[in-house]
């Protein structure tokens, strides 16, 4: 649906700190709203755990949701800003494309799942198959996660400041995974790597995306990622794609 | 899919509330399992006194002349009392041999459950439909769990509704499936359980019966079956006085549990869990995979 051009001023027009109430709106009404919006502040209020919040933004937007959300909180997102007060559901930011989904929370399981770019910032711990196939997203989970988390993860980052699951980064491909925590088994084809002074600068840019470079210390990650044995493409066959 | 939903009091302020909080749980879970629904709620128990609970498979059941023939069969008092088309019978005899006296005599009927505290209803259609003809929200009790259902392993019947139970005031509903079911049921025949369905989650809670009368806890029972129960599954089970949850060590099946000093909650999702009062200030957690958690009334 091409977006409805709305004039400054205009009634219609979500204007800078609008508050939805969704105990008032459904979630399609206030989603409707949100990708007809190009910028503006948002507050989402009464979220109780729904699904599909704020799925499919596309515009300069800060959305606030106060308290717990359901499955695909942020799907899809792209450009927007969303913070979660709470805790989410299945599949937080799910697909996500650019921009920034910040959970205050924990979130459920396949958080970031096969997403795109952008950063996800999880305050509390993600549980399993966090960061599921991802293809550019950066991912930095100040908890823990649960197992199969960067499961045939592609491309982007995976930080985790705690603990990490049974598999970790099974059947990997490309994406670089950052764990300063323990880690209970590596998945296949996935192995632990040197931390050069790259990958260092790196993480360190996106810690201080997170709001926390000044209180963590880049030396105590370990670096993971594949070994490479267990995919075929090799880098001189470019040429037969 | 299928929707679980738990809510086990700690304290009897809330006992009255106990089939208004679990009726408003269940009806968020309903898109979750439009098939069929069922509940088991604990609480009236008497001493000396065993309840059964069963329903009719088809048509009319002529109950007060099975609670005579029930009576002299078992040479003990027997009650009953119809409730749509369940009844609940009360014998101050032996409660097994009642179970086993009903599912040998009286095919026109499934036993739901039996025990002091426990009573199952359940009924095919729309959960939220099934919760009001059967009264869930006027029960009263110190424990709940019920189940929307969203049939896979087999059809959609009553008897195919959760919870089962074929223990004394144990329950068991389950979302997920189970591989093993058919060799683990002639397992478990061979060990003397009694079925009535041939649905996969029957086979859990036998399991447990088994275990238990073997000697386990509900929580070494509930460590056996991570063993035993091949599949995937979330449990929520239920017993006299407690309450417990597991997940299979996949955990593909979704649970989120919250606890306040009042209450603990299991919920398929969390929107489960907003009507409960003091929900805002809950502590809230995923159930970890592969590990049992237990509560007991008292502890």
């Amino acid at each position: 649906m091409a977006r409805k051009p709305v004039a400054p001023g205009h009634a219609d027009e979500p204007t800078r700190n609008t508050t939805f109430d969704l105990a008032h709106m459904s979630v399609r009404d206030v989603n409707r709203l949100l990708h007809e919006a190009e910028h503006g502040d948002f507050v989402i209020k009464n979220p109780r755990g729904l699904h599909a919040i704020v799925a499919g933004l596309d515009g300069e937007l800060n959305v606030s949701i106060d308290g717990h959300v359901g499955y695909y909180c942020a799907g899809m997102n792209k450009r927007a800003s969303v913070t979660i007060g709470g805790n989410a559901g299945t599949g937080l930011a799910e697909n996500m494309m650019s921009g920034r989904v910040h959970v205050k929370g924990d979130a459920s399981q396949s958080a970031g799942a096969t997403g795109c770019g952008g950063l996800l910032i999880i305050d509390g711990n993600a549980s399993a198959r966090c960061g599921i196939s991802i293809r550019g997203l950066n991912i930095v989970v100040k908890g823990s996660v649960g197992h199969m988390s960067a499961f045939m993860a592609q491309a982007g980052t995976l930080v985790v400041l705690g603990d990490a699951g049974d598999a970790l980064g099974d059947s990997i491909y490309e994406a670089r995974l950052y764990l300063r925590g323990k880690v209970k088994s590596l998945g296949a084809d996935c192995v632990m790597k040197q931390m050069h002074d790259e990958h260092k600068v790196s993480l360190r840019q996106l810690l201080d995306a997170s709001g926390i470079g000044g209180t963590v210390d880049v030396s105590e990650f370990r670096r993971y990622g594949s070994a490479r044995k267990l995919y075929n493409f090799h880098i001189s066959n470019l040429g037969s794609y | 899919m299928c929707g679980i939903v738990g809510l086990f009091l700690k304290h009897a302020k809330l006992e009255p509330e106990l089939g208004h909080l679990t009726a408003a749980m269940v009806s968020e879970l309903r898109d979750r399992g439009p098939d069929s629904a069922g509940f088991a709620v604990y609480g009236n128990a008497t001493p000396g006194i065993t309840k059964l609970c069963a329903v009719a498979r088809q048509g009319p059941v002529a109950w007060p002349h099975i609670a005579d023939r029930l009576s002299k069969a078992t040479n003990a008092p027997v009650a009953v009392a119809v409730i749509d088309n369940h009844a609940l019978v009360k014998t101050e005899g032996d409660g097994d041999a009642a179970r086993t006296w009903l599912i040998d005599n009286v095919p026109e009927a499934t036993v739901l459950s039996h025990g002091q505290s426990i009573e199952i209803f359940k009924g095919v259609g729309d959960p939220e439909a099934v919760a009001k003809r059967l009264d869930l929200a006027g029960r009263k009790g110190t424990h709940a769990i019920a189940h929307t259902r969203m049939a896979t392993e087999s059809a959609v019947t009553l008897a195919g509704s959760h919870p089962f139970s074929t223990g004394e005031d144990t329950c068991l509903v389950h979302n997920g499936s189970l591989a093993n079911h058919n060799r683990l049921r002639d397992f478990l025949r061979r060990h003397g359980e009694r079925f009535q369905t041939e649905n996969d989650s029957e086979v859990a809670a036998a399991y447990l019966t088994w275990r238990r009368r073997e000697g386990d806890t509900l929580e070494a029972a509930l460590e056996h079956s991570l063993e035993d129960l091949d599949g995937f599954y979330t449990f929520v089970v239920g017993t006299r006085d407690g309450f417990a949850v597991l997940r299979d060590p996949i955990a593909c099946k979704p649970a989120v549990m919250a606890e306040t000093a009042d209450w603990v909650a299991f919920g398929t999702e969390f929107r489960a869990l907003v009507p409960l009062p003091g929900i805002a200030n809950a502590r809230i957690w995923e159930p970890e995979p592969a590990t049992v958690y237990v509560w007991n009334r008292g502890s």
